[in-house]
């Protein structure tokens, strides 16, 4: 009974696990074929992607704390430098904000079903100041 | 009591011997003025303490240099009037950080013009109401709000006596990278925090008072005895407004 009931549960996790692991591995191929930012032509983020795909929201949170109550801005995790570094052009050259549809930030958020808050005040493009 | 005129050719003078001092300084050494020439890279401390003199015999009547430049500066001109939104009502209600104020001495008749902003209190009233610690004062002086603790509340708005402090009430559409701005945070002015975060040392109020001729306001450390605004304070009669309630000030008046 109790070896049943691990089974299941390890079989349980397994699926999981790659569903997960599919997820993650669409979402690489999604950004990184359809998008002409900077990032793409970098080899890695400004940490090791996975460690990026799991943590951005807590280093994000952490930076802000710094940057507003400190002053601190010469940091690899501020916001502007990753909407710098991922937004996307229009033909017109023109920058496509990351939280349009199937953009950067949009694509991977909407398909875990997570709000994104950010841009309710910080700007969805660079404005060079 | 008079002003002495600002000398802008020794203030250059001394700007620019500034610099070549940094930059001469033996190797290993590394002055405090150039490790800011850069964005800041370590936190700001309480050595500093950022403030302003205001001359108001200088302030032009009519002129709005300093707040248009504000407005630009803080991406406030991108403000736009929500779709059947009374104009008078929209006038009153978007966020302004410098407002150009006359005051009358109802004895003698003088009126005197001057700009209001946030007064960067050494005890700011807005800190000691706000109920969630997004009104904060910054170790080097300056007031600001913490939009993502922000709830909207408005206590420090009632609480702040130089009505220094404006509400977002609509969605924003567009802003600037260095000035976030969205629906339920108040704000008000931050001695252009971005500008002195990343080496700069001058506010867009001082720069396009000073571009327009009339160099009305003086910005610098309070602290650094050497300092413009230290060493124009040692030597013209200043005020706080409304001293009486001892909130130290960190802007203050000249001729008021």
């Amino acid at each position: 009974m109790f070896g049943m009931v691990t089974r299941g549960l390890l079989t349980g996790l397994l699926a999981g696990a790659l569903v997960a692991l599919a997820g993650t591995a669409g979402a690489d191929a999604n950004w990184k074929q359809t998008t002409n930012s900077k990032a793409t032509k970098l080899e890695q983020c400004v940490r090791p992607t996975g460690e990026i795909r799991r943590y951005h929201m807590d280093l994000l949170k952490h930076q802000r704390d710094v940057t507003v109550h400190q002053g601190v801005r010469k940091t690899p995790d501020a916001l502007a430098g990753c909407i710098d570094c991922h937004v996307n052009k229009d033909p017109q050259g023109k920058s496509i904000p990351v939280n349009g549809d199937r953009q950067f930030c949009s694509s991977c958020h909407a398909f875990a079903a997570v709000h994104l808050d950010c841009f309710q005040c910080h700007s969805t493009v660079p404005t060079g100041r | 009591m008079n002003a002495e005129p600002t000398d802008a050719g020794r203030r250059d003078f001394l700007g620019k011997a500034a610099i070549v001092g940094a930059t001469v300084v033996a190797p290993g050494i590394v002055l405090h003025a150039v490790a800011e020439a850069a964005p800041r890279s370590e936190a700001v401390s309480s050595k500093v303490r950022w403030g302003m003199l205001i001359d108001t015999t200088k302030c032009a009547d009519g002129c709005r240099a300093c707040v248009d430049a504000c407005d630009q500066e803080n991406g406030l001109n991108l403000q736009t009037r929500p779709e059947g939104e009374d104009a008078k009502k929209w006038d009153e209600q978007r966020a302004v950080w410098i407002r150009k104020v006359k005051v009358r001495d109802n004895l003698t008749g003088r009126v005197t013009g001057l700009p209001v902003m946030c007064q960067h209190c050494e005890h700011p009233p807005c800190v000691d109401v706000c109920p969630t610690g997004a009104s904060f004062r910054r170790a080097d002086g300056i007031v600001m709000v913490d939009r993502h603790i922000c709830i909207g509340c408005r206590y420090c708005m009632m609480a702040c006596p130089y009505k220094a402090r404006s509400f977002i009430h609509e969605a924003v559409e567009d802003k600037l990278t260095l000035a976030p701005r969205g629906k339920g945070c108040v704000e008000s002015c931050t001695l252009c925090v971005h500008r002195l975060d990343n080496g700069r040392t001058t506010t867009a109020c001082q720069d396009a008072c000073t571009k327009d001729g009339h160099a009305a306001i003086v910005f610098g450390d309070l602290k650094d005895p050497n300092s413009p605004v230290s060493k124009a304070l040692a030597q013209v009669q200043s005020n706080q407004i409304r001293p009486e309630l001892k909130l130290d000030t960190g802007v203050r008046y000249h001729g008021l």
